[in-house]
């Protein structure tokens, strides 16, 4: 008998449908892995189980756990199975935890609430419940504030958390979506180790098939609210039925045609840059210290390659794209592109700078949202000496939004009216039409759904072709940099430590770190194209 | 969203409703006394003299006999002016030495604007202005100055905070990198996106204002006689509290109407600028 069982559940809010008809069922001891692009309704249905849906929000069907419907329970009922029968994990554990409250108050709190027991023996299982997810009393004491740990650590709480009444189903959404590769693989292992102990249901939602394909018994594609295909995994990628799950699976491996062939000259060179900062001084009158966040690092992007810059967060990624881009000075090296230095007696160059451009992870935030498109891409014509006027200025911008895949009259639109695809176009569009030779990619596809993940990436290797553009292409997701890339650099710590081309690099990697980052890639089964 | 959606959302917004409502009343009755008073507010009638509201006196007159709705009228227009002119003298400067802060955070001149409005805040503000009335002289103006020194920091330090969160933006970072200097980035990219919070509190000082002039009038240290003032009517009236209830009341009643209005008014354009605020209240 199945510990949850979701028979056509259909979901409204304020009479907006947004479920229709789900099924899906969860065993004890078993994961079931539900797989959607955003607005798919995933994390809709993970919220139905729990009965945390928005106010307006209207449910039918029939969603029974442990025997009863939730449906039909009343809310004092439901507050009495939240955590004792059902636990959840969210996706940022930034912000799951209270801060000014200690992780062994936080776990214990969750026993309190359930059960009528002493604050010492709650304390008790709470250490038990810690020492679970890996996060030892001697190592790690439940005096420890959130703060004070990393975010793989705090997700570690949060699942703590929701299991220490030891729940017959665990919902995860998107447990391991803000978190970095390698902490990424340890906690799904952790994930895995606990449902296997336990023998609970894990219910896990993600928008990364390699993520769940993976860990998942059974899988489930959501599509706008329905469900298009489910069956036992790894089974299931070899008789893949349903059209939207190719496409799922093909986008999510997809290999951008790339013609160009990269020139033996050098147009960026990187060499010896150090950038340290500042910390917090010690006390009014101690002196500040330093961080070293990128330390002696050099390389060379030739005109026309595509290089990829890898690394996990907090690598100095980041500080090194500002420091090309001439927004940082840098303590000591040069950085030159085509000979001539980015930095001159402590300005930014404006010459090179009209010849480098960037395109930003979040596709919400890097616009203002209070200009209209073509404010928002003529933005780096304040570059240029004498910016183009009246019609050349007007062509300038439909060349830059057709040539994304968008028309000439998308201009008078303000950015509020575009998808998250659609406004990673207009950031392309804002980066070359100042015609650079240099494109600065920082994330550029993280934050997008896989389909339109291809789609940027198809764009950006035709664009290449097309107008002979350089990339650096700046990214945590090594499957893509594989997809994008001729040579890749692998950052740890501030420092380059491996660099080679992309198929020596992921065929043959030579450093430890690279290694490990591999090992914790998590990869779609091999599937042959029968 | 669109115009209309706007709109809409606005005219459902009970609390800005009510609020828009009650300051139109009073910025109304302050716009009529310009041209048309029920009784001319210099004119004493002392046969008339603290009469309980009447078809010729619809609010009743006080100890000189005048009309006390027509003081009402023209106190408005003082009260309004002061504290719209200290709320201009708050933003214009407070405004850019909070962007200034924000942009050049960190640094000295970060400290010495923040400094210098701790500095500020730090005095009990009716006291100042009640030495800057002590050593210039009691007048409308030096109430105005008085009031509008103390909200300059009260506007620097919410641009600075906001403004703060807008520099790490990517946009921020797209216009630099565009070669945008700080200046064009506050002015184009900043000040539009703290403009709605800057005119939540400006509606909130703006009651702070009137509440203040009305404190400094029934000191004496406001507008002077003959302008009629909602403070001092007040306090002409308060040793006739026992047997002439309606000298005190009315005044009261407008001052606190006009404040209840304008705070109903910011917090109503808070929710409607903010759409999480917004979608929860639906």
């Amino acid at each position: 008998m199945s510990l949850l069982q979701i028979e056509g559940l259909n979901l409204a809010i304020h009479d907006y449908a947004i479920l229709h008809d789900v099924s899906l069922s969860v065993g004890p001891g078993q994961i079931v892995g539900v797989i959607g692009e955003s607005g798919s309704g995933k994390s809709m249905t993970a919220l139905a189980v729990m009965q945390l849906l928005p106010e307006g929000a209207r449910a039918t069907g029939r969603v029974i756990l442990d025997g009863q419907d939730v449906l039909r329970l009343s809310e004092a009922e439901l507050c009495g199975m939240r955590g004792r029968v059902m636990g959840m994990v969210f996706q940022e554990p930034m912000t799951a935890l209270n801060p000014i409250q200690t992780i062994g108050d936080q776990v214990a709190e969750t026993i309190l609430v359930h059960e009528r027991v002493s604050r010492t023996e709650a304390r008790e299982r709470a250490r038990q419940a810690l020492a679970r997810v890996e996060l030892p009393e001697d190592r790690f004491p439940l005096t420890r504030y959130p703060h004070e740990l990393s975010g793989g650590q705090r997700q570690r709480v949060v699942i703590a958390m929701a299991i220490a009444l030891r729940p017959r189903l665990l919902i995860a959404d998107e447990p391991t979506t803000a978190l970095d590769v390698t902490t990424q693989a340890q906690i799904l292992t952790l994930l895995k180790r606990l449902v296997q102990e336990d023998g609970m249901g894990l219910l896990m939602i993600s928008h990364d098939l390699a993520v769940v394909a993976d860990m998942a018994d059974h899988l489930v594609i959501m599509r706008h609210g329905r469900v298009v295909e489910s069956g036992p995994s790894p089974d299931l990628f070899h008789r893949m039925q349903h059209p939207y799950s190719k496409a799922l699976l093909a986008a999510s491996t997809h290999q951008p045609d790339r013609a160009a062939q990269p020139q033996d000259t050098p147009l960026l060179e990187v060499r010896g840059v150090i950038r340290d900062y500042a910390t917090a001084r010690k006390g009014i009158w101690g002196k500040p210290g330093t961080f070293r966040a990128v330390d002696d690092v050099s390389f060379r992007i030739r005109r026309g390659e595509s290089l990829g810059l890898v690394g996990e967060s907090g690598c100095g990624k980041s500080t090194l794209t500002r420091a090309i881009l001439g927004l940082e000075e840098v303590q000591a090296g040069s950085i030159l592109l085509d000979g001539q230095p980015v930095f001159t007696g402590h300005k930014p160059n404006r010459a090179v700078r009209r010849r480098m451009q960037v395109v930003f992870q979040d596709p919400y935030g890097s616009f203002n949202p209070r200009h209209r498109v073509e404010r928002l891409v003529t933005e780096p014509f304040h570059l240029l000496d004498t910016p183009p006027q009246g019609a050349a200025r007007d062509d300038a911008i439909a060349e830059a939004l057709e040539s994304v895949g968008l028309t000439a009259d998308d201009r008078h639109k303000y950015i509020h009216e575009f998808s998250g695809g659609q406004r990673q176009r207009i950031a392309i569009a804002r980066a070359l039409i100042i015609k650079p030779d240099l494109i600065i990619l920082d994330e550029a596809v993280s934050a997008l759904d896989v389909s339109i993940r291809a789609q940027i990436l198809d764009l950006l290797a035709d664009l290449g072709d097309r107008l002979g553009l350089t990339y650096l292409f700046i990214s945590h997701d090594l499957s893509v940099v594989r997809q994008v890339t001729d040579r890749v650099l692998v950052m740890q710590a501030g420092k380059i430590v491996e660099q080679g081309t992309t198929a020596t690099i992921f065929d043959a990697p030579a450093h430890p770190y690279t290694r490990q980052l591999l090992a914790a890639t998590p990869r779609l089964p091999d599937f042959e194209n029968t | 969203m669109n115009g209309g959606g706007l709109m809409r959302a606005a005219l459902t917004n009970r609390s800005l409703v009510i609020g828009l409502v009650l300051s139109l009343v009073f910025v109304g009755a302050a716009l009529i006394s310009f041209v048309w008073v029920p009784q001319d507010v210099t004119a004493l009638d002392i046969a008339n003299k603290i009469k309980p509201p009447s078809a010729a006196h619809p609010l009743g007159t006080d100890h000189f006999g005048r009309d006390i709705l027509s003081m009402i009228m023209v106190g408005a227009r003082t009260s309004i002016a002061v504290a719209v002119v200290a709320v201009v003298i708050g933003m214009g400067l407070g405004v850019p030495l909070g962007l200034a802060a924000a942009a050049r955070r960190g640094s000295l001149l970060d400290e010495v604007i923040m400094r210098g409005n701790d500095l500020v805040f730090a005095f009990p503000s009716l006291l100042i202005a009640i030495m800057i009335t002590a050593v210039f002289g009691p007048s409308a103006l030096n109430a105005i100055i008085a009031i509008g020194i103390f909200n300059i920091p009260v506007f620097a330090r919410l641009t600075r905070g906001a403004a703060l969160s807008l520099w790490t933006r990517d946009y921020v970072l797209a216009a630099r990198v565009a070669g945008k200097g700080a200046v064009r980035i506050s002015a184009e990219h900043i000040l539009p996106n703290v403009t709605n919070l800057l005119i939540v509190q400006g509606t909130i000082q703006f009651s702070l204002g009137i509440l203040a002039e009305a404190a400094l009038s029934y000191v004496g240290l406001g507008a002077q006689p003959p302008i009629p003032s909602w403070g001092r009517m007040l306090a002409d009236s308060q040793t006739m509290i026992s047997f002439a209830p309606h000298m005190a009341i009315f005044p009261g009643m407008a001052i606190l109407l006009t404040v209840l209005g304008l705070n109903l008014m910011g917090d109503g354009l808070r929710d409607l600028f903010d759409p999480r605020i917004r979608r929860d209240r639906r």
